[in-house]
């Protein structure tokens, strides 16, 4: 109760910032710089520089800190080459908070930013479980806030200052199934997924209304738990049924794990992923049991397209790895943001918000992407097949 | 699929058996429960398969560097975290708290070093599996199988029989008393930290090659199990601590085969409070 009474007095102190700086702004010149809700240095006029503060909040640390890591360095890539590129015209600077990949975690640093740091917008939060806590926070303060991994269903309806560029699971996921049902022919599949999971549960959820849509028979079903290692009980119990196929609805660390027991339990037949599968480390840990995992995603390093090249190019220069997923849309965000901003000519978060709802056909290294009338993300997943150590597109 | 489980809940168990060693040594001993236990052996092993991935050290060393390695750390944490305590006759809950700040340490430092992700384990037996009719049983299980019931063996063999041993259980007994019939309790204590991390690095190991990778947070998962067969099999008890290993390992798997996967720790850790409503000194421990 006393957590809701504080996020609710929070709530309300950064609305009023958010007023105060509605009426300073109205026809007043010398905006006071104190309690401006992310207009930093008041730019209006064309010659000058919009100084643009933008807040991410990341898994950084604890047991998902490898995805937080990628966003962080595709957002810091984008970042130089933005800034760069956008002399004289857009400086933007990123306020980095980890969440820890926890709700309460993500709720504190989107209320920080909000109110201390002044933020216009905020990208992030990693999870999809941490949205759903933070974003109703930054939608009360009228603050635009950014998913770059967020692909469970119901995202956009938590507000209208909510905003993702992650594909949702329901556009990926049966993109991928159709085309492993037409190709392998599958005909009866096992489930398994992590229950503790929300992003892992929407998949799971995706992924048996597709099955049940394609009239494929499901012989069983399993659960774990993140931060589970040991699978060998649920998957001797679903191999037992005799499945077509397996399809795995989890985060790219349990899940690589998954795919390795299935293939020494002596599972032969197709295994499919969900979007976490979408990431080169699933190399290192299933190592050559990955062989054959089919994925959907909407960014594989291996398209043949000049930007999508060049991404990976200035990704490995810097970081000495190839890009995932979680990079490539972190990266393609803040090109975004930056897009959005010199749209709006100023860095104030009511202007930012009706640029971003116009977002129309923007190309990015993650594909094509347009919002919807319900901010919805409209764009292509590419249906992918794991071999011989990294992903290629499936035919 | 009934032998088969059971065979998987073998395997699982017999890996809890060799982390409740390295607490219930620890316990019998100091009289405290170490809670960097896991973080401890879980950096053991990670420098362990470090050296098998990057250097392609063999297994034998891995397994080597991953014992001494434990040990070094449980030598360090004896020495910052348990004695000046010790020293100061503090009580007991100052040292479960000192070890819990020397935990969070380890992890930190397992970040720093190896990165937040699971590292694969490669696979040092290749793919043959044994098939018995009934179950099929995988090189791997067997070696995991093996090593742990012949180091429980060892371990209980060594305690009852040699000297040290003897000193252990002297100390366990009495420490006081110990000490004025001539034993050197501070080296006691040092040898049973040690040799409890040691355990637990060739535990590390083992459970690298059961999963087939190691997570720098499986310390802490792990290091639960471990505690719930400490109380399971009545701490300070070492048969308790090995059979109470296997049976919550069978406990689980057996949830998830023929029950449902998701209530995987509720019904083994009800089990457990089940237990020790009707037994509180556990199935194996001596009344107080």
């Amino acid at each position: 109760m006393k957590g809701f009474h504080l996020m609710r007095s929070l709530a309300a102190i950064s609305l009023g910032a958010v007023l105060m700086v509605g009426c300073s702004s109205g026809g007043n010149t010398s905006a006071p710089a104190a309690g401006e809700g992310g207009s930093g240095q008041a730019a209006s006029t064309d010659e000058q520089e919009i100084q643009a503060k933008i807040g991410v909040v990341g898994f950084l640390s604890g047991s998902g800190a490898a995805y937080g890591e990628a966003q962080k360095a595709g957002l810091e890539l984008a970042l130089g080459e933005l800034n760069e590129a956008n002399k004289g015209k857009l400086k933007i600077e990123l306020k980095f908070e980890d969440s820890a990949g926890e709700k309460e975690g993500a709720i504190n640093a989107v209320n920080k930013l909000i109110n201390q740091d002044n933020v216009v917008a905020i990208i992030g939060p990693t999870l999809s479980g941490e949205m759903f806590a933070a974003g109703p926070v930054a939608n009360e303060a009228e603050t635009p806030i950014f998913g770059i991994s967020n692909t469970s269903e119901g995202i956009n309806d938590i507000g209208e200052y909510v905003f993702r560029n992650s594909l949702p699971e329901s556009i990926a996921i049966p993109t991928a199934m159709k085309a492993a049902v037409e190709k392998n022919g599958l005909k009866k599949v096992a489930l398994i997924h992590a229950s503790n999971d929300d992003f892992s549960v929407n998949g799971y959820k995706v992924m048996k209304a597709t099955a049940e849509k394609l009239g494929l028979e499901i012989t069983g079903e399993a659960t774990f738990a993140n931060g589970d290692v040991d699978f060998s009980a649920q998957l001797t119990k679903l191999k037992q049924t005799n499945p077509d196929a397996l399809l795995v609805s989890a985060l790219y660390k349990e899940g690589s794990m998954v795919v390795k027991k299935a293939r020494e339990l002596g599972f032969t037949g197709t295994i499919l992923g969900g979007n976490g599968f979408n990431n080169p480390k699933v190399f290192e840990i299933a190592g050559p049991a990955a062989e054959g995992l089919i994925v959907a995603t909407p960014f594989s390093p291996e398209k043949k397209d000049d930007k999508v090249q060049a991404f990976v190019k200035a990704f490995e220069a810097k970081y000495n790895k190839k890009p995932d997923q979680f990079a490539a849309q972190a990266y393609d965000s803040l090109y975004i943001m930056s897009q959005s901003l010199l749209a709006a000519g100023k860095a104030e978060r009511e202007e930012l918000r009706g640029q971003l709802a116009q977002l129309r056909d923007f190309t990015g290294v993650s594909g094509k992407l347009s919002f919807d009338e319900k901010r919805n993300p409209i764009g292509d997943a590419v249906v992918v097949v794991a071999k011989e150590g990294k992903f290629v597109p499936f035919e | 699929m009934f032998w088969q489980q059971l065979v998987n809940g073998l395997t699982v168990g017999s890996t809890y058996s060799l982390i409740a060693l390295g607490y219930t040594l620890i316990f019998g001993v100091l009289g405290i429960i170490n809670m960097a236990h896991g973080q401890i052996f879980i950096f053991g092993s990670l420098v362990g398969l470090v050296l098998m991935t990057s250097l392609n050290m063999p297994l034998g060393v891995a397994l080597i560097v991953a014992i001494v390695i434990s040990a070094i750390l449980g030598l360090v944490l004896e020495y910052t975290a348990l004695r000046p305590l010790r020293k100061k006759n503090v009580p007991h809950l100052a040292s479960l708290i000192s070890t819990i700040g020397f935990a969070i340490l380890m992890e930190e430092a397992m970040h720093k070093f190896f990165g937040a992700d699971s590292r694969a384990f490669p696979q040092s037996f290749g793919d043959t599996t044994f098939d018995l009719g009934l179950v099929q049983i995988r090189s791997v299980d067997l070696v995991i199988l093996g090593i742990s019931v012949l180091l429980m063996f060892v371990l209980h063999f060594w305690i009852q029989k040699t000297k040290m041993g003897k000193a252990i259980r002297a100390t366990a007994e009495n420490t006081d008393t110990a000490n004025i019939l001539g034993i050197n309790t501070n080296m006691v204590i040092v040898v049973t930290v040690m040799l409890a991390s040691a355990l637990g690095g060739v535990a590390g190991i083992l459970i690298g090659m059961a999963y087939s990778a190691l997570i720098p947070t499986m310390g802490m998962t792990l290091g639960f199990k471990g505690l719930a067969v400490l109380i399971l099999g009545g701490v300070g008890s070492i048969p308790g601590a090995m059979v109470c290993g296997v049976l919550l390992g069978i406990i689980e798997v057996f949830t998830v085969a023929y029950g449902d996967s998701s209530y995987r720790d509720a019904v083994a850790f009800g089990l457990i409070i089940l237990i020790l409503l009707l037994k509180p000194e556990g199935l194996f421990g001596r009344k107080a």
